[in-house]
């Protein structure tokens, strides 16, 4: 399910950079009225959802206007989250939700994308299709699940094994990204879960990928005498690195907006700490923990400003996906077709 | 896992979907949405999570002796006050008493706070080696969440618990993530004990915690204190009562330190209501109250009513059911964990439901 669409809208660039197709309106001429209804009826539908869009980010930013007003330029810097004092900085929640998200895919790309090569070109028939869906299993899981398993499995596993192996066994704690005390529910955790979260979301897609890149192009590779992981690497992934990129992508929209599972895990502290021992806080879980009880209306439309703090970084990060995918395509040749 | 806490734990994960889809519906419009009114609901009712096993309890027993039908929708006490302002529900629910410029704002005119029962926090811990409860007083509970006592060992927690060993670890301050009323009444509490607290970061259900771990629910912090050596936290007493954890006695107004449970709480009240003036409207903190034996961090829970109602067949359903809670319903009270009114409490109360006015023709 996830992979085909995940295929369709990533491909969707690389077939456009072609453009040799019929427009629209050519294609309609002299068809009958059924046709037209029917046109129309599409066209209608496709329109909206970028209206739906479009009345999701205006309600959002009117609900937080008065809050962005208030604290100005402010509300992304500053760090105090004072719901009596009625101060509101969501400096920290943006930071989390960034690192958070930015580790979980350091984490989970090359291990999906290890899958993923492993199952389109090593794995024996028999193996492929179990295992593909054992993978694609891990993104039917309810959030709440990941959650309830981090907090009993990973977290203690953590804590009591992890962190005072990467401290201190291996020296890591020279480093700020592996200092300070151990207790469980930190930025490290939420990465973690979110990198399982997001897993096989890049895995399916980059599989399905690779899958689709032609026999001929393996062929042609072998009979120059590549060895097979030659043709894997210069032959096969390229050929297929824009619908890779483009499922991590997926995978980074998935872990910026996740919030129950990064929630329980976290440890939702207004802090900025380079350490991912540290605990931290998302835009997400902000949100969730504290709407239905706010506090007066600053409070609610500062939950609404983090809302479309949230939606802008998305919508930034999507368009500079489609942008790397759409440069990738232009600059592999092979990629482009 | 005994057949009662199943239950109880059915009824929580019930309130805990009812509270999501419950949030999800005042998001547009501040509480316009609530559930249909079918014909067959007599009053419908929306508020507080924390009195829901207890209010479904009674609801469901008044029903089946009365066949009158209550529809009560545990969406948490902001939004019951917003959906009582709005006029969309017969009667609200909170754990927190609404504030001035919230009672102006209701719609309907003024609203009455009646107490239905009581609700106490309770501190939870995680240190190796106690055979008692752990003995903690208001002001050192405060500097342990202010991050000014960091170590077990503290002279001031050895203090209260001579004789005790007490180890050097350090102290892992956990507190609820998501807005609540048990924050809010350990809060008001940490307040009325420390001026540094009232100062900042003050009373509310959702505060700036200058130390520690934010967990979700009683559940996570329960889990992270069990989890965590040297942890502290702080559970509704029901929860921590129905999960056998170990809790600390905190010393009351009296300087004696008390053991939280059904009892102490209600005595809390006791003394509490002992100095309210006859004209109360019971927008009352009873937190660090007087007498003996009260547990100093309790609270009542309220339900809210307009003292004019636009109709007055549904008003004299709410003030019979509202009667019928205070003599019937607290006895069931206390099976579920929670403290029942004093009973001169609860007749006072009962006396008060008179002067609901029942519409046109009263």
């Amino acid at each position: 399910m996830i992979e085909r669409t995940a295929v369709a809208t990533t491909a969707a660039p690389v077939e456009d950079a072609g453009g040799a197709s019929p427009s629209l309106g050519e294609r309609i001429v002299g068809t009958s009225v059924g046709d037209r209804v029917y046109v129309a009826a599409i066209t209608a539908f496709a329109l909206a959802v970028p209206a739906l869009l479009g009345l999701v980010f205006l309600e959002v930013a009117r609900a937080g206007w008065p809050a962005l007003r208030t604290f100005g330029f402010g509300f992304l810097t500053t760090s105090a989250w004072d719901p009596v004092q009625g101060h509101f900085g969501a400096a920290p929640a943006i930071f989390g939700t960034l690192v958070t998200s930015i580790v979980a895919l350091v984490l989970a790309t090359p291990l999906a994308v290890g899958v993923a090569i492993f199952l389109s070109e090593y794995s024996p028939r028999w193996l492929r299709q179990p295992v593909g869906f054992l993978v694609d299993l891990l993104a039917a899981i309810p959030s709440v699940v990941y959650g309830l398993w981090g907090i009993f499995v990973l977290v203690p596993l953590l804590r009591v094994h992890v962190m005072p192996f990467l401290r201190d066994t291996l020296h890591l704690g020279v480093l700020p990204l592996f200092q300070g005390p151990a207790y469980g529910p930190s930025m490290l955790a939420a990465s973690l879960i979110l990198a399982i979260m997001v897993l096989p979301y890049i895995s399916s897609v980059s599989r399905e990928v690779l899958l689709a890149v032609p026999r001929s192009q393996r062929e042609a590779a072998l009979a120059l005498g590549a060895t097979r992981w030659e043709t894997i690497q210069k032959a096969v992934v390229p050929y297929a690195r824009s619908g890779i990129i483009g499922g991590i992508i997926l995978g980074l929209g998935r872990a910026l907006g996740e919030t129950m599972a990064v929630t329980m895990l976290i440890g939702n502290t207004h802090t900025i700490s380079a350490s991912l021992f540290a605990p931290g806080y998302t835009m997400a879980s902000l949100i969730a923990n504290e709407f239905s009880e706010a506090s007066g209306d600053l409070h609610l439309s500062a939950l609404m400003a983090v809302g479309l703090v949230l939606l802008v970084i998305t919508l930034i990060v999507n368009g500079v996906a489609r942008w790397l995918v759409w440069r990738v395509g232009q600059r592999a040749g092979v990629g482009a077709r | 896992m005994s057949v009662t806490t199943r239950v109880v734990l059915g009824v929580g994960v019930i309130a805990a979907i009812a509270a999501c889809t419950g949030s999800d519906q005042k998001g547009a419009a501040g509480g316009t949405a609530v559930a249909q009114t079918s014909s067959s609901v007599d009053l419908n009712g929306a508020g507080a999570t924390f009195p829901y096993p207890i209010y479904s309890k009674w609801f469901s027993d008044y029903a089946t002796s009365t066949g009158v039908k209550i529809n009560y929708q545990s969406i948490g006490s902001g939004g019951g006050i917003r959906q009582l302002s709005e006029q969309t529900v017969d009667f609200g629910a909170s754990d927190s008493p609404m504030k001035d410029d919230e009672m102006t704002n209701a719609k309907g005119g003024a609203v009455m706070h009646f107490p239905t029962v009581l609700g106490a926090v309770v501190l939870t811990y995680n240190v190796a080696g106690l055979t008692a409860p752990l003995k903690l007083s208001g002001p050192v509970i405060a500097d342990i969440y202010l991050g000014r006592i960091t170590k077990w060992n503290d002279t001031r927690i050895a203090t209260l618990n001579s004789g005790v060993k007490l180890p050097a670890t350090d102290i892992l301050v956990v507190h609820r993530s998501e807005g609540s009323g048990t924050t809010f009444i350990f809060s008001d509490y940490l307040a009325t004990v420390s001026p540094t607290w009232a100062k900042a970061p003050g009373r509310g259900k959702e505060l700036q915690w200058p130390v520690g771990i934010g967990a979700k629910g009683n559940e996570a912090v329960s889990g992270q204190v069990k989890q965590t050596p040297g942890a502290i936290g702080y559970v509704e007493l029901a929860y921590a009562k129905q999960n056998k954890m170990a809790y600390a006695s905190v010393q009351n107004a009296a300087g004696k330190f008390v053991e939280p449970t059904v009892e102490s709480v209600t005595a809390a009240a006791d003394g509490a209501i002992a100095k309210l003036p006859a004209n109360t409207d019971y927008r009352v903190s009873i937190v660090n109250a007087g007498g003996a034996n009260s547990y100093p961090i309790s609270s009542f829970t309220w339900l809210l009513v307009y003292r004019n109602q636009g109709d007055a067949a549904k008003a004299k359903k709410l003030k019979d059911f509202m009667k019928w809670a205070f003599s019937t319903g607290e006895q069931s009270a206390a099976s579920l964990d929670y403290a029942p009114l004093p009973a001169t409490l609860a007749q006072r109360l009962t006396a008060r439901i008179d002067s609901i006015g029942g519409g046109a023709t009263p």
